[in-house]
């Protein structure tokens, strides 16, 4: 079957807790989704490279999450490990239209 | 031009290291091609000991991940045996039909475990301990099976007794010679490991020849030349590697002990190479990973057509990966004619250092029980060095500096994960390092055995300096040069109110902090200002934002309260009654005197605290977990006080209260102790009108035992000393540091001279009452606030 790109509300802006992740599920997606403290929201693929720990409720700093299970550290932008770990997890682009996020996904 | 096309044979540690010096090298110039007899990507055979002694796990050990092979357009056929070399027509086939041509041809097979040609090897329970495989088959008898026998008392073989030891069975080495580790220690340290390894609860039967396998099917036990016989279920065969050469013989490649090669690497057919185990060069066959990474060093020179010395042979040093025993050893062992040596024998401490010495050098070394001075002997016996560089030591040696100032910028240090000295302190410069921990996260060197740490700690210093010695304080973190006393009298002084305040003006490399310094400065901030700095949600560890421990499948697990562990019908009810209704995974009573609740998922927390309606047990808190209770005087006929309702007491005194690390209490009614006082952080002991207060234990990963504090009469005492008691240690310790670590650090004089003073103990107790006001139950709060339940708790269904 086909995949297309779709345009998934997520919620409202001000509504997701800032500098944390909320795990967000679209179809067969798990989704962590983050406020950084520079307001910008990533979206990264909610399974950890490394033993699949849940992104979502890792500590973020600045443009990295460290995952919660054994502290690897996960660039939100790319979704790369950071040395020297390796491994990448996927990464969604988001839109911010009136207030509403939405997240791009394959569905 | 076609790319040249190398094919390796063996995927393992030599030969995939050899790629990664080639691709550094001539990142494109090549189409390679690897066939790994075994079915996983390149990983860590050293580490194998670990696995198997439970300090890691077989997914932890893969050196090459399978997307580094694509990454570098390497064609992996993992699982595939290479059958037959067509050397002149240069292709290869291998046991799945496969061909393929090559320009380049390395060999790199390693080695064979030894199997003794004994009547009944071929039984099932008879294992050698090579690869994941054999770690994993010895993990599976453990859980079936008691006793297991290990031949061989070499390293591997103590490696693979140690492991199975701590798989819980009961473990017999038998031993061909007198002595342990006879190919690496002489007698007296031989005996000092075997003294040290029984105390482990290791076995030994020395001087035995094994002469049969005993058992049907299965095995059954072992019998000696001698005639006698031992049980066992399992048997481990340590007894040597012998060279993978089979494929070279049948090619008509040059073989002697192993694939005879030059010091180019170079085997006597052309366009074949050899390296690692596998190979012999001038006379010598390696089976460590140190100089097999030189010579992937060379070979990969040599195939990228580059000019580069020649490989001389390397000289190489021994460790034994056992908790708790530090042998090393190197070059030559025993003493002849022709030497002499410096011995130092210290009996009572169990420390022992033979170095021999010929026509006034260093020609080899054997330690036990402080093995310090290895990496040092090593280097002055690489060098050729004179006696006297190692007894008189010039000013510049002294620091070690000297030592690593002179190695070339491709000498290996961590010979584990093949790190050498240029990569370190290129690390060190290019990015900011100031610490053996920060080198170990940005190059991997130490990350496995860890015995090259020194060596990483004067490259540090060697680099950075006098910068180095400023940087030997504790600071709070890699982001900051400041200590934590440091960073605390600034947060006073300047009074600052959040961790990012203190991150920006204290001048943090990044501005953001990271994993570690974000709870630390958090907890700072609410340990100086409790009843004013409101805690940031956002820079907790997850446990301690949601009020409960994750799990790894991301579930958590939920531990109410229970004082003292003691509990009624009501709660008991209530608990059975949420477990059924939300199918929690597993009721599991915990070590620590209550019930874990276990596979709970995010979005039932709020309502299971509902229904349940008890307080948090803040199982997961940096802070006060339990206080374990023995029954005491009320129904023991040993009790002497009751131990029962003090520990009640104290609980509901401190429960919700935060430290810099977690903190646990035991209280018994008499000195046999039964709440296990001696391994807690606070543990009281009643005799019949005292109450003795032991504090700084620890049952965790540095087992500790308490010391006294103090003797009181009352329980109102017990509550003040330990008020004052935890009040200093929060005040004083380091985040992340238990009581156990803070008391060795301050000594117990020193606590019970500021605990002791009466005025100050008051004092300490103010502020304690003070932090004690500010404490809100967690679970409540979180079922009671919206917003809270909104953030945290829920997730988005889009
Ligand atoms: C639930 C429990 C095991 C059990 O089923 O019995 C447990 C479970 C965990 N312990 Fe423990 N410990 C438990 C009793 C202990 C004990 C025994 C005791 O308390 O009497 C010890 C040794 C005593 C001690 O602490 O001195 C213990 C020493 C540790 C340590 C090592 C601490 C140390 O300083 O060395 C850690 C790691 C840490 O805290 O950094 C740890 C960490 C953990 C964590 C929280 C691991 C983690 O960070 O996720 C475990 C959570 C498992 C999970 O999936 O939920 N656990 N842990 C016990 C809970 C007791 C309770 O009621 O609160
Ligand atoms: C338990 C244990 C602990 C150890 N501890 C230490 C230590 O502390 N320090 C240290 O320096 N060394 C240690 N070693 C030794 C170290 O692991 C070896 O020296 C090193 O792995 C050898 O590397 P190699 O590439 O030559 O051989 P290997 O890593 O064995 O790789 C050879 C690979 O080739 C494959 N192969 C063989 N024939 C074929 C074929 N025909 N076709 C395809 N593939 C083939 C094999 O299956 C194997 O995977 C330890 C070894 C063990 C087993
Ligand atoms: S519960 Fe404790 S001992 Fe058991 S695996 Fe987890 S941390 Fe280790
Ligand atoms: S699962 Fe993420 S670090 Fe281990």
């Amino acid at each position: 079957m086909e995949k297309t790109l779709s345009r998934v509300l997520i919620g409202n802006y001000s509504e997701l807790p800032e500098r944390l992740g909320k795990t967000v599920i679209i179809a067969d997606k798990e989704i962590a989704v983050f406020k950084l403290a520079s307001g910008k929201i990533r979206a990264i693929e909610n399974r950890c490279p490394h033993k699949g720990g849940v992104l979502a409720e890792g500590m973020i700093s600045g443009e990295h999450v460290f995952c919660p299970m054994h502290n690897w550290k996960i660039s939100v932008n790319d979704g790369q490990a950071q040395a020297p770990d390796e491994g990448c997890v996927d990464t969604y682009d988001v839109e911010i239209k009136n207030g509403f996020v939405y997240v791009l996904v394959n569905v | 031009m076609a790319k040249q096309k190398i094919v390796l044979i063996g995927n393992g540690m030599a030969g995939i290291r050899t790629l990664e010096e080639i691709l550094k090298l001539s990142p494109d110039a090549f189409d390679i091609t690897v066939f790994g007899k075994e079915p996983y990507p390149n990983y860590n055979r050293i580490e194998l000991s670990k696995v198997l002694q439970g300090d890691t796990s077989v997914s932890d050990i893969t050196l090459n991940e399978w997307h580094w092979y694509e990454d570098n357009n390497i064609k992996l056929y993992p699982g595939e045996t290479v059958t037959t070399i067509d050397k002149d027509q240069q292709i290869v086939y291998t046991d799945k039909e496969r061909k393929e041509s090559y320009d380049q041809l390395i060999i790199a097979t390693g080695s064979d475990p030894v199997i003794l040609p004994l009547p009944g090897t071929d039984k099932q329970g008879v294992t050698a301990f090579r690869d994941i495989k054999d770690c994993e088959k010895m993990v599976d008898y453990s859980k079936k099976y008691k006793k297991a026998a290990v031949i061989g008392g070499g390293l591997l073989g103590l490696e693979a007794a140690r492991g199975l030891l701590n798989l819980g069975m009961e473990v017999d080495v038998v031993h061909l010679s007198d002595s342990l580790m006879d190919r690496q220690l002489d007698k007296e340290a031989g005996a000092l490991l075997k003294e040290e390894l029984e105390k482990q609860g290791m076995n030994f039967l020395l001087e035995k020849q094994t002469s049969e396998i005993l058992g049907d099917d299965h095995v059954s036990g072992l019998r000696f030349n001698d005639g006698e016989e031992m049980e066992a279920d399992l048997v481990v065969m340590a007894v040597g590697i012998k060279p993978n050469v089979t494929l070279a013989k049948e090619t008509g490649i040059e073989v002697n002990r192993g694939i005879v090669v030059n010091d180019y690497l170079e085997t006597n057919v052309p366009n074949i190479f050899s390296v690692g185990e596998c190979a012999e060069h001038r006379k010598m066959v390696y089976g460590l990973v140190a100089p097999l990474y030189q010579q992937g060093q060379v070979l990969a020179k040599r195939i990228c057509g580059m000019e580069g010395e020649a490989y001389k042979g390397s000289v190489v040093s021994t460790q034994l990966k056992v908790s708790g025993v530090d042998v090393f050893s190197t070059g030559q062992i025993t003493e002849n004619e022709n030497t002499k040596s410096i011995k130092v024998f210290d009996d009572w401490r169990g420390v022992y250092k033979k170095i021999i010495v010929e026509q006034g050098k260093i020609t080899g070394s054997v330690l036990f029980g402080d093995t310090g001075d290895g990496n040092r002997l090593l280097s002055l016996i690489k060098k050729g060095a004179a006696v006297e560089e190692y007894t008189d030591p010039g000013q510049n040696e002294e620091s070690g500096c000297g030592l690593v100032a002179d190695m070339p910028d491709d000498e290996l240090i961590c010979g584990c994960n093949g790190v050498t000295k240029g990569t370190i302190v290129d690390a060190i410069e290019t990015q900011g390092l100031n610490s053996v921990e920060q080198v170990k996260g940005c190059t991997n060197a130490s990350r496995s055995c860890g015995t090259c740490k020194s060596l990483v700690s004067d490259l540090l210093e060697y680099t950075l300096g006098e910068e180095y010695e400023e940087n030997q304080k504790e600071t709070v973190c890699g982001c900051t040069t400041l200590s934590k006393d440091e960073v605390i009298e600034e947060i006073k002084e300047k009074g600052m109110t959040n961790t990012r305040e203190v991150m920006n003006v204290l001048g943090w490399k990044n501005g953001e902090g990271c994993a570690k310094c974000k709870p630390a400065l958090n907890y700072y901030l609410g340990m100086l200002y409790p009843v004013e700095y409101e805690d940031e949600r956002e820079s907790r560890f997850v446990n301690e934002r949601l009020h409960a421990n994750i799990q790894k499948d991301g579930t958590f697990g939920v531990v109410p309260r229970m004082y003292g562990g003691v509990t009624n019908a009501e709660d008991l009810r209530k608990i059975a009654d949420v477990a059924e209704k939300y199918e929690v995974g597993m009721i599991k009573l915990t070590g620590g005197q209550r019930i874990n609740l276990l596979g709970v998922n995010k979005e039932d927390l709020p309502s299971i605290w509902g229904e349940l309606d008890m307080p948090s047990g803040h199982a997961y808190a940096k802070g006060l977990r339990t206080v374990k209770t023995c029954v005491g005087s009320e129904f023991c006929r040993f009790g002497t006080q009751d131990s029962t309702g003090l520990g009640i007491a104290l609980e509901k005194k401190f429960e919700g209260l935060s430290g810099p690390h977690k903190f646990k209490m035991g209280v018994s009614a008499c000195p046999r102790n039964c709440a296990e006082g001696g391994v807690k952080d606070v543990g009281i002991v009643g005799l019949e009108g005292v109450w003795e207060i032991y504090v700084g234990g620890n049952g965790g990963t540095d087992l500790r035992q308490a010391e006294l504090l103090c003797k009181v009469e009352t329980s109102d005492e017990v509550l003040e000393w330990t008020g004052a008691f935890l009040q200093y240690y929060r005040e004083s310790a380091n985040y992340l540091d238990r009581t156990s670590v803070w008391v060795e650090r301050m000594g117990i004089e020193h606590i019970q001279e500021v605990v002791g003073n009466k005025e100050k103990r008051a004092e300490l107790n103010e502020r304690m009452d003070l932090a004690l006001s500010a404490i809100q139950e967690p679970w409540s709060e979180a079922i009671n606030n919206g917003t809270l339940l909104k953030e945290l708790y829920e997730k988005v269904n889009a």
